[in-house]
C-alpha cells in the first residue's frame, strides 16, 4: 500500500517521525506488559519483600501465597463456580441460540421476520437498569442464591446476539444438503443437528467468545443475586478476599494472578479467535 | 402435504420458542415491570400507592435525591466527554499506525488487546495496589526518578479520583476502539486512496478527506458503546471507592447512585425501590435513545454508500 509506514526509501524526516511512532507504540506496550510482570513477581513475594524491595526478583521461589489463596481463601470454590455458571451459560445460549436461529434462517414463514426483530431488540437492552424488578423477579421464582439465577439471566442476556450472529451465519450456507437430506427422510432436528450445527462451527466459537468473556468476568449480577459464600464467582469472590486479607500484599497479588493469568494464557494461544470474538458485536 | 407443513411448523416453533420466552421473561419483562414500578410508592420491598411520576419529580427537584442525581450524572458525562477525547482519539491514532503495517503491528496488536479480556474487577483492585500512597509502585517509581512532586493520594483525593479511575479504565480498554478503527481503516477499498495519492494528497489530508470519512461507521459505534459505556460505570467506582461513590462522593455515577438507592441507600440506609426504579428507568432510556440513534444513523450511511 502507498502510504505504507516502511523505513526503506523514505526521506529522513519521514524516517524521523515513524521512530518517533515506534517509541510511543513500544512505551504504551511496556505500560501493559510490566504491571502484569509485576503482579506475577510479587505474588510470588512476602508482603515485607514487596513493601522493602518493590523492584526486585524474590528471594526464593515459593507458590505458598497461591496455596493460601486457593484454598483459605476459597478461590477454589470460586473458581469452579465460574467454570459451572459460565459453561452452562454458554452452552444452554449456543444450543437454544442456535435452535431459535436455524429456524429463522432455513425456513420462510410469516412469523419469521417479527421474530426475528423481537430477538434483534433484546441486543442493545441495558438489563442492568432493570436489576430492581429482575431482583424482586428471582425472589419471587426463589431463585436467588442459585447457579440458576445467574445461568438465566446470561443465557437470556446472550440470546439476542447470539441468535443475530448465528442467523446471519446460517443464512449464507447452501441448501442443497438440506433438501437431499429431507428426500432422505431426514426429521427437521436431524437437518439441524447432522448438517446445519456442524456447519456453523466457526460461527459458534465467535458467539461463544463473545459472550463466554463478559460473562466469565461478570461482577453485577452475582453481586446482586449470590450472598452464599459457597455460590460466588470469581470477581464476586474476589472483592470478598480484598475485604479480609487488605493488608496482605503477596496474597492480593497471588489472588488478582489467578483472576488474569488463565485468561491471558487462553488469550496467548487464540488471540485472533478472541480478538474477532470480542470485537463481533461492532465489526461487520 | 398439508400435514407436512402443519408438521415443520410445530417443528418451528419447538425450536423457536425456548429462545424467545427466555428474552421475555429474563430481559424484556423486567424493563417493562421497572417502569411500572417507578410509578408507585413503596414501603420496603411492598408496593404501596399509585403515585405517577412523582418518583421522576423527586429524583429531578427533591433533596437530597436531586443534588446526589446531578452529582452523579456530571460524573457520567466527564467520563464520556474524557474517554472520547483521550481513548478513542489515540485508539484511532494507534488504529491508523496499525493499518498502516508500521514495524511490529502483529505485535503491538495483539499486546495492546491483551487488558480488554480482564474482568474489571481484577483491573481495578491491581490498580488500587499500585495507585497506593505509600506503599503503591506508582508513588515508589516517581520518587526513584526524583518526580516525587508529582507523587498523589491518587484515589483519596476528590480532585484526582475521577481522572485516576478514568485513566485505569482507558488502560482496560483502549486495545478495543484500537482493533475497531484498525478494521475499519483496512476494509477501505485500496483503490480510494490510491486515487486520492494521484491526486497529490499528502497523508495528513488524505487522512482526513477520504479516510475518516469512510470509517464514520466505526467511529459511530465507537461513539455509542461509549455513551452507553460511560452512563452505566459501575465496577471500576466499586472496587477502587466503594458504593458511596467517596471521597465525598466526588467519583460516584448514576451506576453506583442507582445500586445504592435500589438495595440501600442514600443517605437513610433503607432500599428505595420506587425512586431506584425511576433512575434505572432514566438510565435505560437514555442508553436505549443512544443505540436506536445509532441504528438509523447507521442505516441512513448505508443507503448514501
Amino acid at each position: 500500500m502507498i502510504f505504507n509506514m516502511k523505513f526503506k526509501g523514505v526521506s529522513f524526516e519521514k524516517k524521523l517521525l515513524y521512530m518517533f511512532f515506534e517509541l510511543i507504540l513500544i512505551t504504551y506496550s511496556i505500560m501493559i506488559i510490566l504491571p502484569l510482570i509485576n503482579m506475577f513477581i510479587s505474588s510470588l513475594k512476602s508482603t515485607r519483600e514487596i513493601f522493602m524491595f518493590p523492584y526486585s526478583l524474590p528471594q526464593s521461589i515459593s507458590f505458598k501465597n497461591y496455596v493460601q489463596v486457593w484454598i483459605k481463601g476459597n478461590f477454589g470454590i470460586y473458581f469452579l463456580n465460574s467454570v459451572i455458571v459460565t459453561g452452562s451459560s454458554l452452552f444452554l445460549t449456543l444450543f437454544l441460540g442456535s435452535l431459535a436461529a436455524y429456524a429463522i434462517a432455513r425456513y420462510s414463514y410469516k412469523l419469521n421476520t417479527l421474530i426475528y426483530l423481537i430477538f434483534l431488540s433484546g441486543i442493545m437492552l441495558p438489563l442492568k437498569s432493570a436489576i430492581i424488578s429482575l431482583f424482586l423477579m428471582m425472589k419471587t421464582l426463589r431463585l436467588l442464591n442459585t447457579y440458576w439465577a445467574l445461568i438465566s439471566v446470561y443465557t437470556a442476556m446472550s440470546l439476542p446476539s447470539t441468535v443475530f450472529i448465528l442467523t446471519g451465519f446460517m443464512r449464507s450456507l447452501p441448501r442443497d444438503l438440506e433438501n437431499a437430506a429431507r428426500i432422505d427422510g431426514c426429521s427437521e432436528f436431524g437437518i439441524y443437528r447432522r448438517i446445519i450445527l456442524p456447519l456453523s462451527k466457526q460461527g459458534l466459537a465467535i458467539v461463544a467468545i463473545y459472550n463466554g468473556v463478559p460473562i466469565w468476568n461478570d461482577f453485577f449480577f452475582p453481586l446482586v443475586f449470590i450472598q452464599n459464600d459457597k455460590l460466588k464467582t470469581l470477581p464476586l469472590g474476589m472483592t470478598v478476599f480484598f475485604g479480609q486479607y487488605q493488608t496482605n500484599w503477596g496474597l492480593l497479588f497471588a489472588a488478582l494472578s489467578i483472576a488474569i493469568i488463565p485468561i491471558i494464557t487462553v488469550y496467548i494461544l487464540l488471540s485472533n479467535q478472541f480478538i474477532r470474538g470480542i470485537t463481533a458485536g461492532a465489526i461487520k | 402435504m398439508r400435514s407436512r407443513r402443519a408438521k415443520q411448523g410445530l417443528w418451528i416453533a419447538i425450536f423457536v420458542l425456548p429462545a424467545l420466552i427466555m428474552v421475555g421473561i429474563f430481559i424484556i419483562a423486567p424493563l417493562f415491570l421497572s417502569f411500572y414500578n417507578s410509578l408507585y410508592n413503596w414501603d420496603g420491598i411492598k408496593r404501596r400507592d399509585f403515585i405517577g411520576l412523582r418518583n421522576f419529580a423527586s429524583i429531578f427537584s427533591q433533596y437530597p435525591y436531586k443534588d446526589r442525581f446531578f452529582n452523579a450524572i456530571k460524573h457520567n458525562i466527564i467520563w464520556f466527554i474524557a474517554t472520547m477525547l483521550f481513548q478513542n482519539s489515540i485508539g484511532l491514532f494507534f488504529g491508523y499506525l496499525l493499518s498502516r503495517r508500521i514495524k511490529g503491528s502483529e505485535i503491538y496488536k495483539r499486546i495492546f488487546f491483551i487488558p480488554v479480556t480482564f474482568s474489571l474487577v481484577a483491573v481495578g483492585f491491581l490498580w488500587a495496589l499500585y495507585l497506593n500512597p505509600i506503599w503503591g509502585i506508582v508513588n515508589k517509581t516517581l520518587k526513584q526518578i526524583g518526580l516525587s512532586g508529582l507523587a498523589h493520594t491518587w484515589l483519596g483525593d476528590a480532585r484526582l479520583a475521577t481522572p485516576t479511575i478514568i485513566a485505569v479504565n482507558i488502560w482496560r480498554w483502549l486495545g478495543f476502539p484500537t482493533l475497531i478503527f484498525y478494521a475499519g481503516i483496512n476494509n477501505i477499498p485500496e483503490e480510494y486512496i490510491e486515487a486520492a495519492y494521484l491526486d497529490g494528497s499528502n497523508e495528513w489530508s488524505l487522512f482526513w478527506k477520504i479516510i475518516f470519512p469512510l470509517i464514520i461507521p466505526s467511529v459511530t459505534i465507537i461513539t455509542v458503546l461509549t455513551f452507553i459505556g460511560s452512563l452505566n460505570v459501575f465496577e471500576q467506582i466499586y472496587v477502587m471507592e466503594g458504593l458511596d461513590g467517596g471521597p465525598f462522593y466526588s467519583t460516584d455515577t448514576l451506576g453506583t447512585l442507582f445500586y445504592r438507592t435500589a438495595f440501600g441507600s442514600v443517605d437513610t440506609g433503607l432500599p428505595e425501590i420506587g425512586i431506584g426504579s425511576a433512575i434505572g428507568v432514566v438510565i435505560y432510556v437514555l442508553t436505549f435513545t443512544a443505540s436506536a440513534t445509532s441504528a438509523l444513523l447507521l442505516r441512513r450511511k448505508e443507503v448514501e454508500l
